[in-house]
């Protein structure tokens, strides 16, 4: 199994279209940390538009590297879906597309074996580029930017809120966040190999993911409460998004920030556990049907 | 001119001079407050203070913050966050009081007695002669006995009315005050949509107060020392420091 696990990151880390998905990554954060650099104070003021009268902030010390990371992560993890479907949906059909599927199952090694080899390829990928996000987004923006205390701007229900979380609170929740991302990717790593598995070139099974996920995420931002009741909560697009519970944190009666808390750790664990179970399923539907599949090509 | 007449008239301007002797006295009573309450504060002309604050307004969620509160006559103050971000809310630079004392164009009213907490207090209006004044009326509670203020409610034009409840300890000879709770109004904060792409965790938020009616916010600042009249870090004022 680990020499099979060997050979597809050696596959993986050959492939041009590999790099791709880093490159995307450094130029979104390189945009992102020029723009805030020249003039972050707009962005402030927008997000604190009505309440300027009222507050004296200085915007420069809020807008820190812990800020950054935050905003760029907002932005970039809708977008890293499409950079893992580049990977995981040329798991299979690219090698069918190669005419290599038919001699690789010839080998000695089960199917399954092989399917298992590619989904954990698939998942050093995204760790991998997850571990290039946060050096990118974060490591570099707290260099750029320096450190302090973070503040999170939130729509909670009808309500606006602005949370701040102190500098030695932050690394943490960015560990535990990464992590969560981390499961989430791969829920769509899942779905690319599991059409894959279908198709005999990587074109299908990438824009399909793309496409599904697009579809997926409208649907959950539709607030129809029809939808809201009996289809949202079944959505992996309704949680891909739950790495952020790590930055709500709890306050006391006062409104102060409980230092280490979390605010909703129930709605995190369940989102995990939705997570978890899409990619039990879809892994159990790429076995069961790449086992049975004619290998023609 | 009649002797009756004379008399008449003489006894005249004893009554009228005799019912607004008290009034007269009342609005020297005013000043008089007014300017003791001054000359305590006369005594600063600078000094740096170090505290903490916490903010108690709806929608933000921060922690306390050390802050240090610098103030050199006549009008500067900053208050300054010693750690991490702070939200300073602006009226705060209000808690000048030296500044309204020392004022010479207003109009002091006697506005009667009344109490803080249990200590019973003069209450002295203040009103700008000036018509463009962005201060509209302040309102001044002040202990007779040790001339200290105790209340202040100051409206404004363009921010409100704000409100210092101050209690006194060890700076009291100064007229500057240990614990100081100041409200203030503040508007209702909304996010633009679609910015945030929240986590819907199903939690939901306290039912939001009436849409355009003032909020009230609250601040509370518990100084532990003050440094007076010694000398303050140079540029401690100018806009690019940090507040």
């Amino acid at each position: 199994m680990w020499n099979l696990l060997q050979i597809e990151l050696y596959k993986i880390s050959k492939r041009p279209r590999t790099y791709i998905a880093f490159a995307a990554i450094s130029a979104i954060v390189f945009i992102f940390q020029f723009a805030f650099k020249a003039d972050g104070e707009s962005y402030m003021n927008l997000m604190m538009q009505s309440v300027q009268d009222s507050f004296e902030l200085n915007k420069t010390k809020a807008i820190n590297g812990y800020f950054m990371c935050y905003i760029i992560l907002n932005t970039l993890l809708v977008q890293v879906p499409v950079l893992v479907a580049l990977i995981a949906g040329d798991a299979i059909s690219g090698e069918a597309n190669m005419g290599t599927l038919r001699l690789l199952i010839t080998r000695p090694v089960s199917r399954t074996q092989l399917l298992m080899a590619k989904f954990i390829a698939s998942f050093v990928f995204t760790v991998v580029l997850l571990l290039w996000m946060a050096l990118m987004a974060l490591v570099l923006s707290m260099l750029i930017f320096g450190v302090d205390d973070m503040l999170i701007f939130r729509v909670k229900g009808e309500e606006s809120q602005i949370m701040q979380i102190t500098a030695d609170d932050v690394l943490w929740r960015y560990t535990a966040a990464f992590g969560y991302a981390a499961v989430a990717l791969t829920v769509i790593a899942s779905i690319a190999l599991f059409l894959s598995i279908y198709a005999e070139n990587s074109i299908g099974p990438i824009v399909a993911t793309v496409c599904i996920v697009i579809v997926c995420t409208v649907i959950s931002n539709i607030n129809v409460p029809v939808i809201d009741r009996n289809v949202k909560p079944w959505l992996f697009t309704s949680y891909l998004v739950g790495w952020k519970g790590f930055f709500y944190i709890a306050t006391n009666a006062d409104g102060e920030p409980i230092k280490g808390s979390l605010e909703n750790w129930p709605a995190i664990r369940n989102s995990l556990y939705i997570l978890f179970a899409h990619i039990g399923v879809l892994l159990g539907l790429s076995t069961y049907v790449f086992n049975r599949k004619d290998i023609l090509s | 001119m009649t002797p009756s007449f004379k008399y008449r008239k003489i006894v005249s301007i004893i009554v009228a001079g005799a019912m607004l002797l008290p009034i007269l006295l009342q609005a020297q009573t005013a000043e008089q407050l007014i300017e003791q309450a001054r000359q305590k504060l006369d005594q600063v002309n600078q000094y740096e203070a170090k505290g903490r604050m916490k903010t108690n307004v709806t929608f933000l969620k921060v922690p306390v913050a050390t802050v240090t509160i610098y103030f050199s006559k006549p009008n500067q103050m900053r208050i300054k966050s010693e750690k991490g971000v702070s939200f300073v809310p602006k009226g705060a630079v209000s808690i000048n009081l030296g500044q309204v004392l020392s004022a010479k164009d207003f109009t002091i009213l006697d506005a009667g007695d009344d109490k803080v907490g249990a200590t019973p207090v003069k209450v002295v209006k203040l009103l700008p002669n000036d018509d463009n004044s962005d201060l509209v009326l302040s309102t001044l509670y002040i202990d007779p006995a040790k001339s200290l203020v105790l209340r202040a409610r100051t409206t404004t034009r363009e921010n409100g009315t704000y409100e210092l409840d101050m209690s006194y300890g060890k700076y009291s000879e100064y007229g500057l005050p240990d614990k100081i709770f100041f409200s203030f109004n503040t508007k209702d904060y909304k996010l633009p949509k679609g910015v945030t792409f929240d986590f819907d965790d199903g939690s939901t938020a306290r039912q939001p107060a009436e849409k355009g009616k003032p909020k009230k916010g609250r601040a509370e600042i518990y100084i532990s020392s003050y440094k007076i009249n010694q000398p303050l870090p140079p540029g401690i004022f100018s806009s690019t420091g940090t507040r």
